[in-house]
């Protein structure tokens, strides 16, 4: 009897709820002609501090002693400026656009294939860089680009960038290699043995693959992929199902299947090669001759901030060198700032390694963007597939 | 006379003990002892209201969001009625294999539990001694006590390669199965082995041992009597456990993530989906209550929920 009660209530709720959806159905047909971006008031002034920032960011990205006492630029920051910093941490790139929509988030830490997203959600707003003196010393390379960068505002402050390595563990590879050929292809010699990442956006390092060895395909970005190509990177990348080991998501399980040799290759970034060399794994990583993947990670302010001074003073005390040089080797990404490259033997030596200012490296690197239907190339003759079509993609891809 | 007058005024001891009556709660019980209708609301009220908001309440929201879909680009959730989802799981053959491969794994887990219960049940229950028995429920439900992490974690070690597994079997010239299949349902059997194990060790101790003495007498070997005597008294317990076994599988995500290799099953579906479109992993997310409800219904034909 209290079913026969509840059945109508929950009908009479759900019909409600799809009258009022009626209404939305005008803004997904937006998206599909484009990208269409609310239009955000940008800041004007940086004023007196609220007193806090609430900020969702990767892990070592934010960071106050309690986690590892050497490492720890918040508590100055706190005392600077009087803004008490909370700090979220967010595991993947979907769980942070996820939060930045509760509302309750100031700042974030976003990677190219969420900006986007944020961006076009209208959750973050666009940035006025005059306020963020330290804007001036962001490396070229990492100024303007696709991911943050729409119709000539600037959305987001870059703080470091990285390229997804080839990693393999020396015990079971001898030779070096300087090909991806033995993650994808067929005939290789480590069946079983391989590592991928797991995420839609990994379709991006087989259309990169694609690139090299399928030029028929007329795949010019990894990130702009019509229905053709993507079926051909769906191909590659079911190939390689029947080859890899495992799947990996989260870093700790990468160094562990890495550095103690359950995986003699795989796909990774250069903090697992360093944590795996830290515990003594032997594992060494190479850019490959076909180019990579990458990413590079921004600060965004949302689009309601509630403490947008604060927002703001973080955005320009985490870009100066010093404290952009701490976070950069604490992650281990190259640093944004170019002048966090300077000023210590260790900071030369840790840009050395991430290739900071080695333009020509980062060419080869196809940085991290939300796949969208304005095929982010150029074309415009056909329609790119979006991330949702990846997304699906990925799900049929690991059967 | 002013005393006669005033002898009833000051009062008694035991009055002021029944004075009271007219407290709020005085008057409180006995209004709900008048109505039994208000005495079950005002017992219900809290656990009912628990039930139906919050627990029941989540599951029909899960279920309205399975009806709606996603902007493409932004993946905001979009009000709007559809039934795309269901379609798409349907159709889609590898959301058809996931589902089957998960039903096929929670199942082999349910076997695997149930059949190390019926040896390890009769013994504890028949023939070991009190402090034994003490031993291996402690056994049995230390795993419990541990951190389904930490769990997960150390059978991955387990079954990495070169790891312990390897290193036992190298002897016999064999190697472990490594992380797949195989590895996530040994680790799930591991992880729900004692809601198998307490129900069919309480089973067994609720056998007279009498009915033992009776098989033997009219000549059954040791196995005919387990098959023809315990094995149908034991029934309700082992579909009880499997209730539990089964159902805790079909849901599980983060061991085949840490030991499943490849494998994909429901919950990692629905995980790679719950930020990007939750429509469509509210829509998978129904495929395991459906499961379950259909097995609770042979399961109740059992006999087996008044176990529970």
């Amino acid at each position: 009897m209290k079913i026969s009660k509840a059945l109508p209530l929950a009908a009479l709720a759900s019909l409600s709820l799809v009258l009022a959806g009626c209404g939305g159905g005008a803004a997904s047909d937006s998206s599909s002609t484009g990208i269409q971006v609310p239009d955000l008031p940008t800041a004007s002034e940086v004023g007196e501090s609220e007193g806090q920032v609430n900020i969702i960011a990767w892990a070592g990205f934010v960071e106050d002693g309690s986690t590892n006492p050497d490492a720890d630029w918040v508590s100055a920051f706190e005392e600077e400026t009087k803004c008490q910093v909370n700090r979220k941490v967010g595991a993947t790139s979907d769980e942070m656009v996820q939060l930045m929509r509760s509302g309750e988030y100031d700042l974030v830490s976003a990677s190219g294939d969420a900006s986007l997203r944020l961006i076009a959600g209208g959750d973050v707003a666009p940035i006025n860089t005059d306020l963020i003196p330290n804007f001036g010393n962001i490396v070229d390379g990492l100024k303007g680009q696709v991911y943050d960068t729409l119709n000539g505002k600037s959305y987001g402050v870059p703080i470091g960038r990285g390229a997804n390595v080839l990693m393999y563990n020396t015990d079971h590879v001898a030779e070096a290699p300087d090909s991806w050929a033995p993650l994808w292809e067929e005939d290789t010699d480590y069946a079983g043995k391989t590592m991928a990442y797991d995420s839609p956006i990994y379709i991006a390092d087989a259309a990169v693959y694609l690139m090299a060895t399928q030029p028929d395909l007329g795949i010019t970005s990894p990130y702009a992929l019509d229905e053709e190509q993507l079926a051909a990177a769906v191909e590659l990348l079911k190939t390689q199902n029947g080859l890899v080991g495992e799947y990996w998501n989260d870093a700790l399980k990468a160094v562990s299947s890495i550095s103690s040799g359950t995986v003699h290759m795989g796909s990774g970034w250069q903090v697992i090669v360093n944590l795996a060399q830290g515990d003594g794994g032997k594992v060494e990583s190479v850019l490959p001759k076909e180019g990579a993947t990458g990413w590079s990670d921004t600060w965004m302010i949302a689009a309601e901030s509630k403490n947008p001074n604060c927002a703001y003073k973080w955005m320009d005390y985490a870009s100066s060198a010093e404290v952009n040089a701490q976070i950069s080797q604490n992650f281990g990404m190259a640093p944004a700032n170019a002048l966090a490259c300077e000023g210590s033997e260790a900071n030369t030596a840790h840009c050395e390694t991430f290739h900071a200012t080695d333009e020509e490296y980062y060419k080869q690197v196809w940085m991290w963007t939300t796949p969208v239907e304005q095929c982010v190339d150029g074309r415009t003759d056909v329609t790119c597939t979006n991330y949702q079509d990846w997304t699906k993609a990925w799900t049929e891809i690991k059967g | 006379m002013a005393v006669i007058q005033e002898t009833p005024s000051p009062p008694a001891p035991g009055a002021s003990q029944a004075h009271p009556r007219n407290s709020p709660g005085d008057r409180l019980s006995r209004m709900l002892y008048a109505r039994p209708k208000a005495r079950l609301a005002g017992l219900l009220l809290l656990p009912l209201g628990w039930l139906g908001v919050l627990y029941i309440g989540s599951l029909i929201l899960l279920f309205i969001t399975a009806f709606w879909t996603t902007d493409s680009f932004t993946s905001k959730v979009i009000p709007a009625f559809t039934l795309e989802n269901f379609i798409e799981i349907i159709t889609v053959p590898a959301y058809q294999q996931t589902a089957l491969r998960t039903i096929g794994i929670a199942l082999a887990v349910t076997v695997l539990c149930a059949a190390l219960a019926l040896p390890l049940g009769l013994y504890m229950a028949k023939v070991a001694s009190p402090r034994m028995r003490a031993a291996l429920a402690i056994g049995i439900t230390l795993p419990l006590w541990a951190g389904y992490l930490v769990k997960v974690f150390s059978w991955r070690i387990t079954f990495s390669s070169g790891g312990p597994l390897d290193w036992l079997l190298a002897p016999l010239g064999m190697t472990g199965p490594g992380y797949g299949t195989a590895a996530l349902i040994v680790t799930l059997a591991y992880l729900w082995f004692p809601y198998m194990a307490v129900p069919v060790y309480n089973a067994f101790r609720q056998i007279p041992d009498s009915l033992f003495d009776a098989s033997a007498d009219l000549g059954a070997k040791a196995w005919s009597t387990v098959w023809t005597v315990a094995v149908p008294l034991l029934k309700p317990a082992f579909v009880a456990g499997s209730i539990f076994t089964f159902s805790l599988s079909l849901g599980d995500y983060i061991a085949a993530q840490f030991v499943g290799g490849k494998t994909q099953v429901i919950g990692t579906v629905i995980a790679s989906n719950i930020n990007l479109n939750p429509p469509l992993a509210a829509a998978f997310g129904t495929v395991p209550i459906i499961v379950v409800v259909l097995y609770l219904f042979l399961a109740r034909k059992s006999g087996a929920l008044k176990q529970l």
